[in-house]
Order: C-alpha cells, then structure tokens, then sequence
C-alpha cells in the first residue's frame, strides 16, 4: 500500500492560482505529508491575466503561461493531478469523490476551484461565438474568432465594460480589429472605480476608436446558422459582430461547498484566515466570500487575493491563524497604460487628484474624511507602491500632501 | 537557445536552456527553477521575481525601466544594486552563460 494511501494528506480542489500558492506554502511551512493537487483542466497551473492582453495580442505563446514546471512540482512533493474533476466533498468520511468514480481521503482540504463566467439568458446567447473568457481554451476560440473577423473584416462586439471585456477590446483595437463595446451601466468599470476614473476609461477607449455604448440595453443576438451576425439592442440598434465576447462577471465556483453543507453566500464564506466552519477545511481565491471581522461580507476576484488567501488556507491547516489584512491590489493593462489600485474605495467621500489626468501619469487618492482608503495609479507604480505602504501601516497623508506632486509622500511612511 | 544559470536560494545551480525573447522569469518558472514566484505573470506588478544579476556582467543587461526600479522598492528580500525583476529581462544570445541568483524570499 502507498503511503498516501495509508496516511491522508492535504488535498487541494482546483490546480489554478490559489491551489498553486497554497501547495507551495504547505510545503514551505513544513508540511511533510502528501499533498496532492486536483485540476479539472487539461493544464497544470497557468497565468490568467495574458489571456486578454499579451497572451491574446499574440505577443507570448501559450507555454509562457506556465506557472511551474511540472519537474518543480515533484521535487516539492506536489502530486499534480490534471483531467481531474472532484464531483463531491464528503466530509463525514473526510474524502473527496472524484468524477471518475474512486474516492480521495484527507487530513486537511483547500478548495480553490475558482469562478465561471456569467452567461447572457438572451435568445441568440449560445451560438458558437458568442464566447467568455476564463480559460487558455476560451483564450484560443477567441484568438481564432479574432482571425476569422479579420479575415472578412467584421467587427467585434463585447458586452459589458468591465476589466476582462475592456482588455479584449483594447487587445482587438491593437490588432486593426473595429470594436464596439457594450455597457449596461452608465459608466464603465462601475464596481471598481469611481465615476472620474471611469470616464477617463470611456475617453481612453473611444480615444482609441472603440465604439463605446453606456446605457446599453440589449434585446437578442442575431444569428445565422448557429453564427452570431449582430446584437440587437432594445432601441432597435444594430451591432453587426464577427464575435461576440461577454465579459459580464462571474460566479463563485461554490457548488461543491454548498452540497457539503458549508456555509455560501455567493462564494464559500470564509474568515480573514481562509477557514471554514469546518477545522478540516480552508477555502481560498474567487470561489470565496470573505467575512469581515464588522461582519460585512467581501468578495475579490484577483490574483493578489487568490495569493494571500491560499497562504492562509495553508496556514489554517498547519494549526496557524494567518489573516489576509494586508492592503489588496490589483492591476490591469490596456492601450499602453497599467492601471494600478491599492487599497478598496467603499465608503470614500473624497478624491484627490495628483498629476494630470491629461498627462503621462497621475493618481487618484480616495478618502472617507481624513482617512486614505484607496489609490488607483496610471503608469505611475511609485505612487502605487508608497500606497500599499500607506494602507498597510494605517497612515494618510492630508489631502493637501496627496496633491502635492512635489510633496514626498514616501517619507510618511519612512518617519514612522 | 540561451543557456542561463540558476542559483536557487538553497545554493543549488540549475541551468535553464531558455528561449531567446522570453524572459527569464518565464525561463526559470517554466524550468523547474526553485525560489522564483512570479504571480503577476510577467506585468512588473508584483515583485515575486527578483533575482541578483552576476554584478560583473549588470553593464551588458538592458537597464531596469522606471516601473521595474519602481517595484524593486517592494522586494521582499534585501534589495542590492544587482537587483533585477527577472519578469523585465528577456532572454539574448549576448547574456549566454549569466548567473542570476536567487534571494532567500520573494513574499
Ligand atoms: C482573462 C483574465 C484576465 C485577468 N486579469 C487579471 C489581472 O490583470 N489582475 C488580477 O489581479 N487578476 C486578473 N484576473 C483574475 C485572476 O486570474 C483570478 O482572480 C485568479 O486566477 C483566481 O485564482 P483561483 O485559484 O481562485 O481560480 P482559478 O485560477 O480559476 O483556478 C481554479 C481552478 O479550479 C478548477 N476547478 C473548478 N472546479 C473544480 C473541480 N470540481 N475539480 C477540480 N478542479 C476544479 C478550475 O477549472 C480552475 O482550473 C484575470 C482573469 C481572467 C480570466
């Protein structure tokens, strides 16, 4: 009998960024028994972000996803099970049921599965390109839409401005494609930035020839064949579209959890630690919700996150309490400009600007009364750096020396 | 093909035939490469892959842009005036034979 097999390890559902990051830090912790990391996908651990930008620009190759080498991973001990789905938790017996059929047992278990695209319920939704992006297979039906709307020059249509549809569209822009983008809110990025950051975005993009539609109400996607030709809005607007990309937001993979009884509220609610209810099980990246010590309930989609989390999870099974209290960041990238935030902008009443938003960089400092709550960076990763630090040590400058290009607000932190 | 040398944190030399046009973060994580992270994936945004660059060589290497100076701030390990983000080099035929060295943390 193997020794797994006699003694269960730690077993972590889902091999994506979260699962990743905690079987490392299981290992760096000093875990010494099995760990063993489960992935319905056909691929071992791999970069999500290129997808919609340089990945899909064609600019890396699919095998400079990678996270680890596969070599690395047997030499920490980490048993990589790809074409894996688990399709149960049975936490009476402590073992995971897998799709095909045998059963895993464990000491101690991390979910990580993730999130999945939300899908548009309109009539016309499910022809064959009308796709979203999650995953390198999404990455690659999107890739060769991109090809084909070249080919017979057809325009691409995404709907909904978030960060995934901004990204493919700027992407589609950089590639000569002609892109209407589609937005049923009257602003862009409305969950994550406020309204002067969005209206930067809109005139970034229309700056750049994208077709911008805010207010967007659609009524069905016109299809030939199986094949989306337009979307249709309400007002009777037509979009004709080689693709269609939906990039409307996601849902919490938090099935498995739920059957098993744990607690969900739009993701596997978890606390600061990464912990479930149940001793046995940690939770970590977009398949949670994280309850606030006030009690309120959080829930971030980032690699930052997934991160963190996962060294707790890994922490929470090693008998530590980790909490993930640092400052959350997050990044995305279009047209040439990096976009940086630090920091959650909930609850701001003020905004300060520093630099110019006409110029080459600037950011924009958000209070709630005195104190700093958030900054968001456009090509300005200094400022956005000396934001962690700020949010991280609990200081804020006055709005005065947050404008102040010429006041140093990296010597705050310094003096403490 | 670039042929460059690893040291691991433990002390431990791997060397790592990557891809001229990768970069060496991309070479060292998809070449079994240990004590390198590289979360961001290669957007110089989150300090995960920093690494000392052979100090004699340091002159051959494309200079660090302002961002990558910028996130060198935030290295978890002891920052040195060889430090590089290994996400920001790409591999050359010039840099045949370099030994990156690897710090004892990048989180
Ligand atoms: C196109 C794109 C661009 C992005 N850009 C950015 C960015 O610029 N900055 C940023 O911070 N974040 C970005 N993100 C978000 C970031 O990639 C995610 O937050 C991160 O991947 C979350 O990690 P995770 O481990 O929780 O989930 P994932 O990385 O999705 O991993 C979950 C894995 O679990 C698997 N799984 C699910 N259920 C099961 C099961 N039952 N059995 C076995 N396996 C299962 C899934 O197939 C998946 O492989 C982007 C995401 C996408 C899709």
């Amino acid at each position: 009998m193997s020794e797994s097999a006699a003694q269960p390890g730690i077993v972590i559902v889902g091999a994506g960024q979260a699962g990743l990051q905690a079987a490392e830090s299981l290992r760096a912790g000093g875990y010494q028994g099995s760990i063993t990391l489960l992935g319905d996908e056909h691929h071992g651990p791999y970069h999500r972000p290129p997808l919609s930008k340089a990945w899909l620009a064609g600019e890396v190759e699919a095998s400079q996803l990678v996270m680890r080498a596969p070599e690395l991973l047997a030499r920490k001990g980490i048993d990589l099970r790809t074409d894996t789905r688990v399709a149960a938790i049975d936490r009476g017996g402590r073992l995971v049921q897998l799709a095909d059929g045998t059963a895993l047992p464990y000491a101690g278990l991390v979910i990580a599965t993730g999130a999945t695209p939300r899908l548009l319920s309109l009539p016309g939704a499910d022809a064959a390109n009308v796709l979203a992006l999650r995953s390198r297979e999404d990455g690659a039906a999107i890739s060769d839409a991109f090809v084909h709307c070249r080919a017979h020059n057809r325009p691409v249509v995404v709907i909904g401005g978030g960060f995934i549809g901004l990204e493919v569209a700027a992407t589609a822009r950089k590639l000569g494609l002609s892109v209407t983008v589609l937005e049923a809110a009257p602003r862009l990025l409305a969950r994550a930035l406020t309204p002067r950051l969005s209206d930067w975005f809109a005139d970034l993009h229309r700056g750049h020839g994208v077709q911008l539609v805010l207010g967007a109400r659609i009524g069905h996607i016109e299809t030939e064949g199986g094949y989306a030709t337009a979307v249709l809005a309400a007002d009777g607007t037509r979009y004709p579209a080689g693709l269609v990309v939906v990039g409307i937001g996601v849902t919490a993979n938090d099935r498995l959890a739920r059957v098993a009884g744990l607690e969900c509220d739009r993701g596997i609610v978890v606390d600061d630690c990464a912990r479930t209810a149940d001793p046995l099980i940690a939770a970590a990246g977009d398949c949670t919700a994280r309850r606030l010590p006030d009690g309120g309930m959080l829930r971030l989609e980032s690699v930052n996150n997934a991160t963190e989390q996962a060294k707790s999870a890994a922490a929470a099974l090693l008998g530590q309490a980790r909490a993930f209290t640092g400052t959350p960041w997050f990044w995305s990238d279009q047209f040439g400009w990096k976009l940086q935030m630090a920091g959650l902008a909930a609850g701001a009443d003020r905004v300060v600007l520093r630099g110019d938003m006409q110029g080459a960089s600037f950011s924009l400092y958000h209070f709630q009364g005195d104190t700093l709550r958030s900054v968001d960076s456009l090509n300005a990763a200094r400022d956005h750096l000396t934001a962690r630090k700020l949010l991280d040590a609990g200081l804020s400058p006055t709005p005065a020396q947050a404008a102040d290009r010429a006041f140093d607000l990296g010597g705050l932190v310094a003096k403490t | 093909m670039v042929d460059i040398v690893f040291v691991e944190p433990s002390g431990n030399r791997v060397a790592v035939n990557i891809n001229e046009g990768w970069s060496l973060m991309q070479g060292a994580t998809t070449g079994g490469v240990d004590g390198i992270l590289g979360e961001c994936g290669g957007s110089c945004a989150c300090a995960t892959c920093h690494c000392y660059v052979d100090e004699d060589r340091l002159g051959e290497l494309p200079a660090a842009g302002e961002s990558e100076l910028d996130m060198l701030d935030n290295v978890a390990a002891e920052r040195r005036p060889n430090s590089r983000l290994a996400c920001q080099i790409k591999a050359t035929a010039a840099l045949a034979g370099l030994v990156v060295t690897l710090p004892d943390t990048q989180e």
